[in-house]
């Protein structure tokens, strides 16, 4: 008797498998909050140091648009129109193309088509960015000078490789939106007289918008966060731009360009890192964005 | 009696396999007609063929003749669009549209090009008070579709074939996913719609069929059983299997 009771007090096998799987998940979810919150911690004191140690007013910081940090100015203003300049491009010509793509792939090509298509993308996607910045260096750059005139270099340059860089992003997820559009949709649609085009931007292009505006901004994020093939690019000059074809400077290139010249501590360094700083903080922006979308887009 | 919509042989095969084996069915004007039989015996199938749902199916061939107002509903001149137009059609599982109510609704105006606001509204307004839903939405409707109960979207989901103006409702099974209050508002909203409307309905509730249907169609493995006046069929049915069927025997 007392040997049963024993046995139904004590934890069973599965009930000690189970305490000690949620201990380890557990254990490894604190490390990671841990690393990204020291990551952030770091990042902003970093980042302040340039408003707290070397006095820079954070509003002529943001709205300067003089860059040379070794002689004391610290306007950003450039990097950062020029940021959200190829940003905003990029996507605005991506994403036209992506939803193109994404209903050919989805609603129309048959299984070869998509087939076909399916590891194109994938292969995009994989591609180095040095990669695109070479190819944009050696193809864009010149094409851009010989159409646009200006050196080359610049926004226009830095937009068209970007594009192609976030394309395959904003495509997938938006096939993944686009396949997430329950058929019955579609078959309510032409039951009721529908055509199938009627169909795809009535209803499913609709339905599937939350998903397909999550896209765009990750798209956006990627853009926005890439340094490497943007260097290659953009003309690495922290001029404000005067039109699509000045050499300037993304906030990403301008870290990548300066980093190695700086020494740690002083105004130069301390500047990259509120350069790095407002990187986060878009970042951080994007996510919200998308977390934003995503519960309306459930609430809808 | 005036015939709205008569089929004739009809065989339709899934690919390879005869899924009808020549069914011949005429439905008449402002009639309410219900198509019976056990799971499988063909009665989806059948009623997809009256408004070329089947199209949408890989691998399907349809023959026989299918006339809808004496025009051939397979011929090259009849545009599926068009014919579904004229003949809509009400699911099993209630799908209304991710949107509001009134977009829902209004969703079918704006196919026929109709853009006059005061016209989608008034449309809008009748449809969801001849599908008996008005009361319960006419203070949300720009609340979406999908947050009503089962019953009141599938009720919004008539209501949204009905701004159409079909000559011909089909209904599959339109209150099997439902609850039996819900069942009951949608039956007697069926009830009101056929003075209007033919409504040919699909059923496998056998009550249901009793209840609110002037002729019942039994079906059983692709071919028509027996096909009479509902009250005929289940006070005195000419065929020992109707008898059987509706008896409980097998199905
Ligand atoms: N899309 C399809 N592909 C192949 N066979 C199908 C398809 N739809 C239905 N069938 C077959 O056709 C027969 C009739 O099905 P269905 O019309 O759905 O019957 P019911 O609606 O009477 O339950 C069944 O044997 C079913 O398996
Ligand atoms: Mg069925």
């Amino acid at each position: 008797m007392s040997e049963i009771k024993n046995k139904l007090l004590k934890p069973s096998k599965a009930t000690k498998q189970d305490r000690f799987g949620r201990r380890i998940s557990v254990l490894c979810i604190g490390l990671i909050v841990i690393l990204v919150a020291s990551i952030i911690f770091f990042i902003a004191t970093k980042g302040m140091a340039t408003f707290i140690s070397n006095h820079v007013n954070p509003i002529k910081f943001l709205t300067g648009t003089d860059w040379s940090p070794s002689q004391k100015m610290t306007g950003a203003l450039p990097m950062i129109v020029t940021s959200f300049g190829v940003t905003l491009l990029a996507a605005l010509i991506a994403t036209p193309f992506a939803i193109a793509i994404a209903i050919y792939m989805t609603e129309i090509a048959n299984k070869k088509g998509s087939k076909f298509l399916q590891p194109i993308i994938e292969l995009l996607v994989g591609i180095p960015s040095v990669v695109y910045g070479f190819v944009g260096l050696t193809v864009v750059v010149p094409a851009v000078r010989t159409l646009f005139g200006g050196t080359g270099f610049g926004i226009l340059a830095g937009s068209i490789v970007l594009f192609v860089m976030v394309l395959p992003t904003i495509t997938t997820l938006t096939i993944d939106s686009l396949n997430a559009v329950p058929s019955h949709y579609r078959k309510a649609s032409l039951a009721l007289g529908a055509t199938r085009w009627q169909t795809i931007y009535k209803v499913i292009l609709r339905a599937a918008l939350p998903g397909i505006m999550t896209a765009i901004v990750f798209g956006m994020a990627r853009a926005f966060g890439e340094a490497l093939a943007v260097q290659m690019v953009i003309g690495n000059s922290a001029l404000m731009p005067t039109s699509l074809v000045s050499p300037t400077s993304t906030l990403t290139s301008q870290l990548t360009t300066e980093v190695g010249n700086t020494i740690m501590g002083t105004l130069p360094n301390n500047a990259l890192w509120s350069l790095a700083l407002i990187l986060l903080l878009m970042s951080l922006f994007f996510n919200l964005v998308v977390k934003y979308i995503a519960k309306r887009g459930q609430l809808k | 009696m005036t015939k709205i919509i008569e089929t004739k042989d009809v065989r339709l095969f899934y690919g390879k396999k005869e899924a009808l084996h020549g069914i011949s069915l005429d439905f008449n004007k402002n009639e309410l007609t219900a198509l019976i039989g056990p799971s499988g015996c063909g009665k989806s199938t059948f009623l997809r063929c009256l408004n070329r749902m089947n199209d949408l199916v890989p691998g399907v061939s349809i023959q026989g003749d299918f006339k809808l107002h004496d025009k051939d509903i397979y011929s090259s001149k009849m545009k599926s669009d068009d014919l579904r137009k004229q003949v809509g059609m009400v699911f099993q599982q209630p799908n209304p549209f991710p949107f509001s109510v009134y977009d829902n609704v209004a969703y079918g105006l704006k196919l026929k090009g109709i853009k006059d606001k005061k016209e989608i509204d008034q449309i809008v307004e009748d449809s969801l008070k001849k599908a008996a839903v008005w009361d319960e939405v006419k203070d949300n409707l720009h609340k979406n579709a999908l947050s009503f109960s089962g019953g009141q979207q599938q009720r919004i989901c008539i209501a949204r074939v009905l701004a159409v103006k079909p000559d011909v409702i089909l209904l599959d099974e339109p209150t099997s996913a439902l609850d039996p209050i819900s069942s009951n508002q949608v039956e007697n909203t069926l009830l009101k719609l056929k003075k209007e409307f033919t409504i040919i309905m699909v059923t496998h509730n056998m009550h249901q069929a009793a209840r609110i249907s002037d002729k019942t169609a039994f079906m059983l493995d692709g071919d028509l059983i027996e096909y009479n006046k509902t009250k005929k069929m289940f006070l005195s049915p000419d065929q020992q299997m109707t008898s059987d069927y509706l008896n409980g025997k097998f199905g």
